[in-house]
């Protein structure tokens, strides 16, 4: 093949040269061309190796449905594979190399594999994962095992970096009345037509250039057409493509900004993610020509027709010196004259013999031939063709150039994406849209009309249907007949020629012949969702824009069915490749999900906190003093709230007011405990259940007046217990007044706990007297003042076992309470303590928290079957005596020592019996702590049976996946203080 | 992507909301057997079609909603708080 760039063809611009590398040489093409087109021009034939064979793969095609010319672009951290080198528009230093090829695409030692394909025929996979017959077939994967990894290392063909990916993206949303896909006559047409009866109109054009296929017309000027759209304020937005369509009439759009430009400005985002709401959806995407499969079709060399008419007239390159066209269609007589008014020498093998067709008769045209193999490997040195009705006369034709034109698809993804199938049109042999119940409206080529003025008419066709559908008109339409061409097109899939054993391709990319499709008829797998994925035919990256229909019609022929009983595969979004780049948008590093923080967060940070990640929330985790490990810092921070005061951020906990006059009716009736005797000035810890019967979340709450009550909720279950309150109120219980509302970012809290506690809080409130403890005994609350005015609610609950209590003030004051706090609690030698020494506190005392509570676990099994009223009904209270609940073999929680104290264990720990160490055992550790009161590692977890059944048991704590085993044993979960002396102190 | 017409905020992306169930079921009293229960919260209809239920403005107004939803193509015939005083003050807006 002999490509070129010619003088006087093009609209490229010749005045600004641009240098790019391929392969690792320098050359150089035009502002204007594509990457495909520059290769051309540079004479660039082979730009790959296929997927299996490795054979020399060129450039077929000029746009998406691209599946030779894959190539990677940039390197380092912007290295991308796969990338189409036809929609790849040329920049100054762009820097693409081919794939899957070493040391070249020119020269592959993998090329081997072309003479190996017998092994690699379709589903040598799966033959793989059976084993070698007769041996191990069935039984045995020893075989894969063994080629497993030589298999994935060959597999796929570029390679994406692994490197943090440097550029930014974005998302972008958008409404509209009317989007319009694609910018060929019909859609502009469309565009126009509804911009001018006043809709707001988003067109969308995948190319840089608004015209679609007209772009590929010698004389076409698109200026005029985009002036009109930009008078008429409709939003143009080029290279951008509709990769998917969604429920009403959501359309995705992927806008690449920066793809094209050599040094982008830091501050635009490479891609942009659009989201478009629209009212109406007009889709005029165009059609996709189809190749021929016949032996060897794959030569760098052969491409479709059109595209050669694209390369001419766009870009100025003449893709061959001695061509030769086969097709069974009008489509190719346009293009035939103008490759010889280039200075081509062109014959056209039309496979029909009854037709006419006017040309200026400066080439050949022979009727009734039809190509069946092409000779050369890295370049076509002929191609041998025949009488159509009588292969055994056959000749050879002298060319560097095979076109193909096999007849048109239209392009019907985006509508298939809505479900609605496609149906089979035999005059124009190919796939039809279907009228969709949707607002969406097919035009143009992509509803089978071949000409431009019945493209034209099926644009404002559209809008009005649109219109229509709008109930803005009410204006009688019709679309132009499907066809349009002088005489009909005769199908032609495949030439065979059966003396060959060479390899006729339907798929390029993914090495798929009708070899395949054939093997897989013979083995079973005949529907064409299995016959797609027993032979990966459509599953390359142009997902069968190309051979699709060529598959289908040998499984047709095979099955002696029609190709619409064959089916079609469904299409899937998207259309064509979307990065995950585009797809995450900002949503990554700091920014992948949001941080909550608490109002003393910086002030937790200046004191020296180590900070964990809790859901969403920053909490601190543990306060180290200079050297301290973090066991150092939790032991040491336990201990001291022990000994004498601690203080510790638990703004992260849900809070919520209640308020109205049936608030403590609706408490009674989600907790499972008591709460109409609860009295004003006391609080109640209390556990709800979810309507089976399971324990939701547990909390407290405090009753600040007679129709006031503030509750709180665990830090993870928060959002949810906000939304059940809701929706029990406004969905079961209308007739309750009472009102929710979410305070947790209003209140900053902290927990004072130790022997120490009431002492520190004396020096920091007005008044002293209010937390004494016959004015505020166990569980009492009160609203009163820190010093310097701070209005503060205080209650004395506990979560430590120790006299503890906790302060609630306004979010704008927490700074200044942690300093006051802190300044008296450092007079007692108090510590500041973190989520670590609370939990170490909270295991030593038998607390449950989402580590038991994992939604699976009822009251009972929690040991707090006390806190189940038997004097009323709650939410859950018929469900929880459910008998699968009831069982004894449920787990009970329970504490664990090790039998030897000096060992430790680890949360996740299975626990079995002595001589029975598999499966799930009979229970699990869910918590664990070092106790530094007791002076050894301590759990917290469940048993079945409980503690009555085991506690003088030897078990066995089982933990494979840390491969370590220890003797254990259960006893009560209250390891400190079960009579909690010390919190009524 | 369903887009559903809040009564108070307007029409918003499903993204929003929460889907949360039937709304056509009638809760038992709390006070209720074990059975009736049971019938509620465990036997549910599977509709192709339109059928109510209910979506929480979780990330708007926080209104828990009877949406009449299509199962097979997302239309979505009409939306409506569930709280019938709601109802009246949104009937009254119109």
């Amino acid at each position: 093949m002999k490509t070129r760039r010619l003088d006087n063809y093009g609209k490229i611009n010749r005045d600004k040269i641009l240098s790019f590398r391929w392969d690792k040489k320098n050359y150089k093409g035009f502002e204007g061309d594509t990457l495909a087109s520059a290769l051309l021009a540079n004479n660039i034939g082979i730009v790959g190796r296929s997927f299996k064979y490795h054979r020399p793969r060129g450039i077929f095609s000029s746009g998406v449905e691209e599946s030779g010319a894959l190539v990677t672009i940039g390197s380092k951290d912007r290295r991308d594979p796969n990338v189409r080198a036809t929609t790849q528009e040329l920049y100054n230093g762009l820097e693409a190399s081919g794939q899957n090829a070493f040391p070249n695409v020119n020269f592959d030692l993998a090329g081997i594999n072309n003479y190996l394909g017998r092994f690699f025929a379709a589903g040598f996979y799966y033959k793989t994962f059976m084993g070698i017959p007769p041996f191990e077939w069935g039984r045995g994967t020893a075989i894969w095992m063994f080629f497993e990894k030589f298999i994935r290392k060959a597999a796929g063909m570029g390679s994406a970096s692994e490197l943090p990916d440097p550029d930014s993206y974005e998302h972008a949303h958008d409404f509209c009345d009317l989007i319009v896909v694609g910018s060929g006559p019909a859609g502009v047409a469309a565009a126009i037509e509804a911009a001018e009866k006043k809709l707001d109109v988003i067109l969308v054009e995948q190319d840089s250039l608004v015209g679609g296929d007209q772009l590929a017309e010698n004389n076409f000027d698109n200026s005029q057409i985009k002036n009109q759209l930009e008078n008429l304020g409709i939003k143009i937005m080029t290279r951008t493509t509709a990769f998917g369509l969604y429920d009403n009439c959501v359309v995705g759009l992927l806008e690449r900004v920066t793809d094209h430009i050599s040094a982008p400005n830091v501050n635009i985002p490479r891609q942009r993610f659009w989201t478009i709401r629209a009212k109406h959806i007009i889709v005029g995407a165009g059609a996709i020509e189809r190749h021929i499969a016949f032996n060897n079709n794959d030569i760098p060399g052969v491409m479709t027709v059109n595209a050669s008419k694209h390369y001419l007239n766009r870009y100025g390159v003449l893709t061959g010196k001695r061509i030769a066209i086969a097709t069974n269609n009008d489509s190719v007589y346009e293009t035939a004259q103008q490759l010889s008014e280039a200075g081509a020498n062109v014959t056209v093998l039309d496979s029909r013999t009854n037709f006419e067709i006017e040309t200026n008769k400066c080439f050949e045209i022979r009727k009734g031939y039809v190509p069946y193999n092409i000779n050369g490997s890295k370049k076509i040195h002929s191609l041998d063709v025949s009488k159509s009705e009588n292969m055994n006369k056959s000749e050879t034709i002298n060319c560097d150039q095979v076109l193909l034109s096999g007849g048109w698809s239209p392009a019907v993804h985006l509508l298939s994406h809505r479900g609605v199938r496609p149906k089979w049109d035999y005059s124009n042999a190919c796939f039809l849209p279907s009228d969709s119940k949707e607002n969406i409206t097919m035009v143009g080529s992509s509803r089978g009309l071949w000409n431009k003025n019945d493209c034209i008419a099926s644009g404002i066709a559209g809008t009005t249907d649109a219109l229509n559908r709008l109930g803005i008109s009410k204006t009688n339409y019709f679309f132009p007949k499907p066809g349009g061409w002088k005489n009909p097109i005769q199908p032609l899939y495949e030439v065979k020629y059966k003396k060959s054993r060479s390899k006729s391709f339907v798929d390029y990319q993914h090495d798929v012949t009708t070899d395949d499709v054939r093997l897989a008829h013979r083995e079973g797998f005949i529907s064409v969702e299995h016959l797609k994925r027993y032979t990966t035919l459509g599953m390359a990256n142009d997902q069968g824009k190309m051979g699709n229909i060529i598959g289908l019609s040998l499984m047709a022929e095979l099955l002696k069915k029609e190709i619409p009983e064959v089916g079609t595969t469904v299409f899937r979004p998207p259309y064509t490749s979307v990065s995950i780049g585009a797809l995450s948008g900002r949503n990554v590093g700091k920014h992948f999900r949001p941080l909550r923080v608490t109002p003393m967060h910086q002030w937790n940070i200046d004191n020296g906190a180590k900070m964990i990640e809790v859901g969403l929330y920053q909490r601190p985790w543990y306060y180290p003093k200079e050297n301290e490990t973090l066991s150092d810092s939790y032991i040491r921070e336990a201990s001291t709230v022990r000994k004498t005061v601690g203080i510790c951020d638990i703004t992260s906990l849900g809070k919520i007011a209640i308020q109205g006059p049936d608030s403590t009716e609706f408490l009674n009736r989600i907790y499972s405990n008591g709460f109409s005797k609860l009295q004003v000035g006391k609080a109640r810890y209390g556990i709800m259940l979810r309507d089976d019967g399971i324990v939701m979340d547990d909390g407290t709450s405090w009753r600040l007046a007679e129709n006031e009550y503030f509750m709180t909720t665990s830090t993870g279950e928060a959002a949810k217990v906000m939304s059940w309150l809701e929706e029990l109120l406004q969905t079961r219980w209308t007739d309750l007044n009472v009102n929710v509302t979410s305070v947790s970012e209003q209140w900053a809290g902290v927990s004072v706990a130790g022997p120490k506690s009431r002492e520190v809080l004396n020096n920091c409130v007005d008044d002293s007297l209010v937390i004494t403890n016959n004015n505020l005994p166990f569980m009492g609350v009160t609203s009163t003042f820190l010093k310097g005015n701070i209005p503060c609610r205080i209650a004395r609950i506990s979560f430590s076992g120790e006299l503890a209590f906790e302060v609630y003030v306004k979010s704008d004051f927490a700074n200044t309470m942690m300093d006051l706090l802190w300044e008296n609690a450092k007079k007692y030698d108090g510590c500041l303590y973190g989520l670590e020494a609370l939990g170490a506190l909270r295991v030593e005392k038998g607390h449950v928290t989402a580590a038991e509570l994992d939604g699976r676990v009822t009251i009972d099994d929690a040991g707090l079957s006390k806190m189940a009223s038997t004097k009323k009904s709650y939410i859950g209270s018929a469900m929880r005596k459910r008998g699968v609940l009831k069982n004894n073999d449920r787990e009970i929680l329970v504490g664990f020592f090790p039998t030897n104290l000096k060992e430790t264990f680890n949360a996740g720990t299975i626990v079995c019996e002595k001589n029975n160490i598999k499966g799930q055992g009979i229970g699990r550790i869910t918590s664990v702590t070092y106790s530094p009161e007791l002076g050894h590692w301590i759990g917290l977890g469940f048993v079945k049976g409980g503690l009555d059944k085991w506690k003088d048991t030897n078990l066995v704590g089982a933990d494979p996946v840390r491969n370590k085993q220890m003797n254990l044993k259960v006893v009560s979960p209250h390891m400190i203080d079960p009579k909690g002396e010390r919190m009524y102190a | 992507m369903i887009r559903i017409n809040c009564p108070y905020c307007g029409e918003r992306d499903h993204s929003e909301f929460s889907y949360g169930g039937d709304a056509t079921i009638n809760y038992p009293s709390l006070d209720a057997s074990e059975k009736e229960w049971t019938e509620a919260i465990f036997f549910r209809k599977n509709i192709k079609g339109f059928q109510f239920e209910t979506w929480h403005h979780s990330n708007g107004c926080r209104m828990w909603l009877v949406v009449e939803r299509s199962t097979v193509t997302h239309e979505i015939k009409s939306v409506k708080p569930c709280h019938p005083n709601l109802q009246k003050v949104v009937e009254n807006n119109k």
